[in-house]
């Protein structure tokens, strides 16, 4: 494999134990401030010992995090083409101005007057979501996409009650993230599903057959997670509407539509994004991230409060809003991932359209250049990412697991796998905007490799990975013993 | 545009290979009627615009020497964590769906599940919640899982009233209910009247007022009802120094965690902590990383119990978080690796030692405590008459003198919630008590 285009993986990695193994009792890792007032004790009753914590110096830590970071793969590592996920370059400018001290150091609980510069950026990335979706309010309080769900569902749910009868049902095509049942259950909404046709699409026909007075509405994601423009959404969002239901727009795949798509003009009434999505700030290894939603004119009383407003040049804080779902988070909402976020937009601005066009062609390549090694389900016409499956390899006994892990030898992060759920064995592949030619042509290369690999040594694929730390983890034991602390 | 690298060349060859004459021919499928008819309108800034804008905005923000707490705790950040946190192979990766690929976040993340429940006196700790409000509502929503046949929980009226709207926030659409536990003069919760038919008490301590909370009674009270204890908290360095919630009987312990290396940020994001017994681990919501080995016999560590989450169970699932708060859950376990047992309760000393020379102070400057209570790092005093206009003109000077409790608790007006941390220094608050004098 070492004369492929695809990067392979050879490299420099130190085992590590975990914390408590390095430790050694004495050592401390912190500077401790000067004691320049009197000691103030506290009575015996209330105090306990120490807490158990290992003793570290500060160049324990520093070994400790740098070894185990260099056992993972990010973004900056490599390709990273997990579907749905959106997993593009998270620029670093916006770090540094998220680190600005008169943003990273200012208390929440500050008079206003100490808080315009915080509150007008707020202020300013709800407009510009507002500019991206054609919509009429946003709220940036949602920590994350599936929050951000809940916000829309609380306020489809304060809108019935408003209107004088709740009802009981939530559509959601079968292609839904998992996330969307959940988010709909926690209002007390059984979700009801919808198939798709053999497009890959949900038909206004489906829709008509279920949607009924008793059902509250849609959880609508569009495109689809096969990648898939809903084409009939407008007529959807009629049929629903037309029944005293409102439509749900689930944003995690925007980085598909920015640019050409009015969310308003689908007949959306709330839409959330995934900042750590569609608006590039960094994924963490699992959070934080955030949720804005954009709302109508119909749910925009709904929306959480606080609520920033704009007078003049002041910016303040409004509670005042009797018909709020509440607060959805302790302050305003993850503000310094806000901050990231606004400055991707500013960066970008118009330009978004072009990381939307980027995006689907770089997945369009994918697809064309993977086309006839692996099976596409759906072959119809698809946006930022592209689904096969491993029908194919399964006649050889390869499985889309195999694969996936086959990808980490080669250099790369495996796809999303065995998700969407209406395909059997999924490999969901996004590969984003931010991918060079060269990059895709590599994971072209390495997947066509697999496919002949499974072909000729399946046993080969079967035994994979075989350049990581650890390989194929049980996570039936992990389980059953279920180790959740160490000492 | 620097972020995306195509040539034209490479553009017209990929489109060629697609078989499309030009990129909009990929968007066929989109109708006509829901397209946007403009450009979106913003201006792309270049890196110097961006930075001169950003910077403005950052300024406009005055700074201060604040004297609050109230849920966000200014405390020193040692430059090595946000140093090392910040190695983009922990930054730029995704939730660790993929062992092989993420050892090194699902190894920090054991060891933050494994520091978090030592500290809290507790079996065990997820991976993290949003923040304390989430993990407080998601604490809630917990006990009726455990206790099947209860609908109502019965709340401290001294918890963050932010975390309370958060968790009623959750209960509006499913009907559950939330009933007040009332204060008694020394300011802390009175147990006594715990009513009928709720699931458990939760009870912060220290409490909104900054007093801590007597919670062997808390457990004892819990007990004799046959209710589960929840104990909540906003300062995670008062375990550094007070008895922890675990020894003292608490069932399910929830609460915020970013003053351990995480900066202030405006209030976000946070990090939920959210803990429990081992007995109850199937009932507890978010991510979990458990230990195993591979098939080498290697150790290592896997997203575990996910058939309790939402990408499994979907509408069955108890919660439908999904991204949590997981890089600062590693920042606060870098911080708790950094202070390390010795440390965490020098600083924690410290904080009491410096609410305690403050509160001294502003005694002297003719304030009177609220409670006759003890407390960690932050209490309430009633303030001298005129003290609201007062507070205005220490703004100006560079001073927050507290916060207005009486925003919060109309019982309170006229009193004030101060806070001292190991970051307040000496001059700093005796020029404040000069000032406020």
């Amino acid at each position: 494999m070492s004369q492929s285009r695809y990067p392979g993986t050879r490299g420099l990695a130190f085992k590590e134990p975990l914390l408590w193994e390095r430790a050694h009792e004495g050592r401390i890792g912190i500077s401790i401030p000067e004691q320049d007032v009197p000691e103030s004790k506290l009575d015996a009753s209330l105090t306990g010992p120490a807490p158990k914590l290992p003793d570290l110096s500060e160049v324990d830590v520093i070994r400790h995090y740098t070894r185990l970071s260099s056992w993972n793969f990010g973004v900056d590592t490599g390709m990273y083409p997990l579907g749905s996920c959106t997993m593009k370059y998270n620029p670093k400018i916006n770090e540094a101005v998220a680190s600005l001290p008169g943003f990273a150091n200012i208390h929440p609980l500050m008079p206003e007057s100490c808080l315009q510069g915080a509150l007008k950026l707020m202020y300013e990335l709800e407009q510009d979501l507002l500019k991206m979706t054609g919509m009429k309010a946003a709220s940036l309080q949602p920590s994350a996409g599936a929050q951000g769900e809940l916000a829309g569902i609380l306020m489809i749910h304060a809108y019935h009650s408003h209107k004088g009868k709740q009802r009981s049902k939530m559509i959601m095509p079968t292609t839904a993230h998992g996330t969307n049942p959940a988010s709909a259950a926690l209002c007390g909404y059984t979700p009801v599903p919808v198939e798709l046709n053999k497009d890959g699409v949900v038909t206004p026909e489906a829709i008509r057959e279920v949607m009924d007075e008793d059902t509250a509405g849609i959880m609508l994601t569009n495109p689809n997670t096969l990648g898939i423009f809903e084409n009939h959404v407008a007529e959807i969002s009629k049929i629903i509407h037309d029944k005293g239901g409102l439509v749900y727009g689930d944003g995690a795949n925007m980085n598909a539509l920015m640019g050409y798509v009015d969310v308003h003009k689908m007949g959306v009434d709330v839409l959330h994004f995934n900042v750590h999505k569609t608006l590039s700030t960094p994924h963490g290894g699992g959070g934080p991230g955030a949720g804005p939603v954009v709302v109508n004119e119909t749910l925009e009383p709904f929306l959480p409060v606080p609520r920033v407003k704009k007078e003049g040049d002041r910016y303040s804080l409004c509670f005042d809003a009797p018909l709020t779902i509440g607060r959805l988070q302790a302050f305003f909402g993850n503000f310094a991932i806000l901050v990231r976020a606004l400055a991707y937009t500013r960066t970008m601005g118009h330009m978004l359209k072009d990381a939307t066009e980027i995006a689907v062609l770089n997945a369009n390549y994918i697809k064309a250049g993977l086309k006839g090694y692996y099976n596409l389900p759906y072959p119809q016409a698809s946006l930022h990412e592209v689904i096969f499956n491993d029908a194919t390899q399964q006649k050889n006994g390869v499985t889309t697991l195999d694969i996936a892990k086959r990808l980490i030898d080669c250099g790369y992060h495996p796809p999303t796998v065995y998700f969407p759920l209406v395909v059997d064995g999924a490999l969901m592949i996004e590969p984003t905007e931010t991918e060079s030619k060269a990059d895709l042509d590599g994971f072209i290369e390495a997947m066509r490799a697999i496919a002949k690999e499974a072909e000729t040594n399946p046993e080969l694929v079967k035994d994979t990975p075989q350049n990581t730390m650890v390989s194929r983890p049980d996570e039936t034991l992990a389980a059953r013993q279920l180790i959740l602390k160490g000492e | 545009m620097r972020y995306l690298s195509h040539t034209p060349e490479e553009l017209r060859s990929m489109l060629d290979a697609i078989g499309v004459k030009d990129i909009s021919g990929l968007f066929d499928s989109i109708p006509k009627e829901v397209r946007l008819d403009a450009p979106i309108d913003i201006k792309p800034r270049t890196e110097w615009e961006l930075r001169r804008e950003f910077e403005a905005m950052a300024n406009a923000n005055c700074p201060a020497v604040a004297f609050l707490g109230a849920g966000a705790y200014e405390h020193h950040v040692p430059a090595h964590i946000p140093y090392v946190a910040g190695r983009s192979e922990f930054l730029t990766s995704y939730t660790p769906y993929q062992p092989e690929v993420s050892q090194g976040t699902l190894q920090a993340i054991f060891e933050f599940q494994t520091m978090t429940a030592n500290l809290l006196g507790m079996e065990v700790a997820n991976a993290s919640m949003y923040d304390g409000a989430n993990a407080f509502a998601e604490a809630a929503l917990m006990t009726f899982r455990l206790k099947r046949k209860t609908e109502r929980i019965a709340y401290s009226r001294l918890n963050h009233p932010h975390y309370v709207e958060t968790m009623q926030t959750y209960f509006r659409p499913s009907g559950f209910e939330a009933v007040e536990l009332p204060i008694l003069p020394n300011g802390r919760t009175d147990f006594s009247k715990i009513p009928d038919g709720v699931s458990a008490i939760i009870v912060q301590s220290p409490n909104f007022a900054g007093v801590i909370e007597d919670l062997e009674a808390a457990s004892k009270a819990a007990k004799e009802k046959g209710v589960l204890l929840v104990v909540s908290f906003t300062e995670a360095m008062a375990w550094g120094l007070l008895k922890n919630p675990g020894s003292c009987g608490a069932d399910i312990v929830c609460g915020e965690g970013s003053s351990f290396g995480i900066p202030l940020n405006v209030g976000g994001p946070g990090l939920g902590f959210l803990t429990c017994s081992k007995k109850n681990v199937r009932s507890i919501t978010g991510r979990l990383v458990g230990e195993t080995t591979d098939k080498n016999g290697n150790r290592s560590f896997v997203l575990t119990l996910a058939a309790r989450e939402q990408h499994i169970r979907r509408e069955k699932a108890d919660s439908n978080i999904c991204t949590n708060s997981g890089h600062n859950a590693l920042t606060a376990a870098m911080y708790m690796a950094t202070a390390g047992s010795r440390g965490l309760r020098a600083i924690a000393q410290l904080n009491h030692d410096k609410a305690a020379y403050l509160k001294a102070g502003l005694e002297k400057a003719g304030f009177k405590p609220l409670f006759d209570a003890p407390f960690f790092n932050e209490f309430a005093m009633k303030a001298p008459a005129g003290f609201e206009k007062r507070h205005e003109e220490l703004v100006k000077k560079g001073f927050v003198a507290g916060l207005d409790l009486g925003r919060y608790y109309p019982e309170y007006k006229g009193a004030w919630l101060f806070c001292a941390t190991e970051v307040h220094t000496r001059e700093q608050i005796d020029a404040f008590l000069k000032e406020v004098a």
